[in-house]
């Protein structure tokens, strides 16, 4: 209490994002409340109407978008379906010669890279946003959020040159020849340095990933009420114990919404992959080894793939990498449904 | 006033397009292959100048699309460096193959401090590429390099991760020099690989190669000339070390030209012809032999005329073979047989 009484407090609460309304109890009764049935009320509840359904054609379009692609991918992908049933998910030759497809070594580094980077990627978008929001001073933290959401504008394919042409010859030289000479003996570090693999994609995804996570998660922390710290820190609360109990807690479900995006990008990302992953459909254990994701197959075989089966599994891959987005996303939104209501259950 | 502006405007707008429409009518469309596209570019452009509205515009979406298109004649022409399977045939009735040029595929590898050309045979090259040779201090290539002094240094592999004729080329010649190759793996725009890693386009195998040392790859001849790369002379079938050239590619193409199948689908690969170099492979334009309109089919068959005898001397200077005049004779009396309404097309 003495400690924090003797300068301004500056936990983000001063700046104008924040709503007015969100200092006081319930918010005083608005101006049109009272005034709904106004006159010519009949012809006011035609356009409401009319409104409400032209929106809702358009959300509905969505739903149909979506049913639309889904029918169109299975009604594509059924001589696979066909041919391979469940053994296509389960299965790691992929040979187009034979005609023998199998989509788990695809499965496998599209979830294998998705996750580093994600690992790599959240730890330093909230560190990122923490700090932004909490502890730099005003206007360096504005410059950096604004180069942070410039980051996040930046095309796929440069994040792939500059991967290609930097990132991998410096990782092939140094970190991975060292943890390829001196902890090659784990499996996660078997096997010669390429450069190229399972590594510089979790690592190039993180960095793509990154300013989207850190963006959001920025304004989330800002729109945490200025209340909520200047209680925590009345109560004697140390900086970090502020951001912990005050922010962090508080803004879990907008992090969980941030990382769900930061997810999204990563599953899906074709161009910067492809150039890096190695392209090599076998299932490893070390980040050394080169692997594949199924974006990078499809975009990869897709233009010339001849054979009728052939081009059908590659259209199974598209909608098992669909049904998996949709699955995870599920599986997310759960997740924050979830703290969010915990939460308010606890309060 | 505004309103009458707006459909002065609109009036003009409509005006305009209908005349471009008009401009297009002497223009043909293509798509396929990407592997010829620097010509086909050249000849689209060189052609268009010579004769003033004829308009082509070529897609380089991949052989695998081209043939597709072809076949749903949603395009005038397709390009492919593969020929059409039988079952691609009997799904397009009336297709005829045209080569137009000749690509070389070469073997570029990375090995700094060897300075003389190294010379490769198709048992040396199978091998490496199965991943049963792994050091270039091997025997085996020791025995075909006398007097150079190879490193101890592990081989590694790089191929295609995408699609593409060039892999085609080079796995129709492992194909052919090895039984064990054609069992185990076999030909095709992407193939199963047994070894390496795998890179986005001939530019992405190039930068590969050149970004590791120890590095085995292969590309079109352009790619390794135009990267500095250094790239392998290949033993042929008569035992000569042959350098992959411009002159050395014709010379195998005029082998094969005598057992040339009445539909000029042939594989030019390992021929036995002195001076031959023997990973090469033809690109072909593929067209309907009855043409449904009359004024097109006539556009196209004078157009590829043109490109099979003036249209030949831009290919050197672009890094393709040249047609041998023996193929040249087989592409004229296909395109003197070409029709529209029963009629011939070139008098």
């Amino acid at each position: 209490m003495i400690a924090v009484s003797d300068k301004p407090i500056r936990a983000g609460g001063r700046r104008s994002r924040i709503p007015p309304g969100a200092f006081s109890g319930p918010p005083p009764p608005g101006p049109s409340q009272g005034k709904e049935p106004a006159a010519g009320g009949r012809s006011r509840f035609n356009a409401d109407a009319i409104f409400r359904g032209i929106t809702g054609s358009f959300a509905g379009f969505v739903l149909l978008l979506v049913a639309g692609m889904a029918t169109v991918m299975t009604i594509a992908s059924m001589p696979a379906i066909r041919k391979f049933g469940w053994h296509f998910l389960v299965s790691s030759t992929w040979d187009p010669v034979q005609d023998q497809y199998g989509a788990l070594p695809f499965l496998f580094g599209t979830l294998l890279s998705s996750f580093l980077a994600l690992l790599i990627a959240v730890p330093l978008s909230l560190g990122i946003a923490t700090f932004l929001s909490e502890l730099a001073p005003e206007r360096p933290a504005r410059i950096l959020g604004f180069l942070v959401e410039l980051l996040a504008a930046i095309p796929s394919v440069i994040y792939g040159l500059w991967g290609i042409f930097v990132m991998v010859p410096m990782l092939r030289n140094g970190p991975q020849a060292w943890l390829s000479a001196h902890l090659g003996f784990l499996p996660i570090f078997a096997g010669p340095a390429y450069g190229v693999g399972m590594m510089a994609a979790g690592l190039i995804l993180a960095i793509m990933i990154l300013p989207t996570i850190s963006a959001i998660s920025l304004e989330v922390f800002r729109a945490v009420p200025r209340a909520q710290r200047e209680a925590a820190l009345a109560l004697g609360a140390t900086r970090w114990e502020t951001t912990r109990m005050a922010v962090l807690s508080y803004a879990r479900p907008g992090i969980l919404g941030a990382v769900i995006l930061g997810l999204g990008r990563a599953l899906g990302e074709t161009m910067a992959v492809t150039m890096l992953i190695g392209n090599r459909p076998a299932i490893s254990a070390s980040l050394l080894a080169p692997g594949y994701t199924m974006a990078s197959v499809i975009a990869n075989e897709f233009s010339e793939a001849t054979g009728d089966l052939y081009l059908s599994a590659l259209i199974e891959v598209a909608l098992v990498l669909f049904g998996l987005t949709v699955l995870l996303n599920v599986g997310a939104r759960y997740l924050v449904w979830s703290t969010v209501k915990r939460g308010e259950n606890r309060a | 006033m505004t309103w009458n502006r707006v459909r002065t405007s609109l009036a003009a707008f409509v005006l305009l397009a209908t005349t471009s429409t008009c401009g297009t009518a002497g223009g043909l469309t293509g798509a396929g292959a990407t592997f010829p596209y620097p010509i086909y570019s050249k000849w689209f452009d060189e052609y268009g100048k010579i004769n003033k509205g004829v308009n082509i515009n070529y897609q380089s979406i991949g052989s695998g699309g081209g043939i597709r298109q072809i076949t749903d004649r949603t395009v005038d022409f397709g390009a492919s460096d593969a020929f059409m399977s039988e079952e691609q045939l009997s799904k397009a009735p009336g297709i005829q193959h045209i080569p137009t040029v000749i690509g070389a595929v070469v073997v570029v590898y990375n090995l700094p401090g060897v300075g003389a050309r190294l010379t490769l045979d198709g048992e040396a090259i199978t091998s490496i590429f199965l991943g049963q040779i792994t050091n270039w201090s091997d025997a085996k290539i020791a025995s075909l390099n006398p007097g150079v002094k190879l490193p101890s240094k592990q081989i590694t592999v790089v191929h295609r991760s995408d699609g593409s004729g060039t892999t085609n080329i080079f796995t129709d010649y492992l194909s052919h020099v090895s039984t064990q190759w054609a069992k185990s793996v076999g030909k095709n725009t992407s193939v199963n690989w047994p070894a390496g890693l795998g890179a986005k386009g001939n530019e992405g195998v190039a930068g590969q190669v050149k970004g590791l040392e120890g590095a085995i790859g292969y590309t079109e001849l352009a790619y390794a000339v135009t990267n500095n790369l250094s790239y392998a002379a290949v033993k042929n079938r008569a035992g000569e070390a042959v350098v992959p050239t411009v002159e050395s590619t014709t010379r195998a193409a005029a082998a094969a030209a005598k057992q040339m199948p009445a539909d000029l689908r042939v594989s030019i690969v390992n021929p036995s012809a002195k001076g031959a170099y023997p990973i090469a492979g033809f690109t072909y334009l593929l067209v309907y032999q009855e043409q449904k309109n009359a004024a097109k089919g006539k556009i196209l068959a004078d157009f590829l005329w043109w490109a099979i005898h003036d249209g030949q001397k831009f290919a050197p200077a672009l890094l393709y073979a040249p047609l041998p005049p023996q193929v040249v004779a087989k592409d004229e009396a296909k395109i003197k047989a070409l029709t529209a309404g029963g009629k011939p097309l070139i008098p």
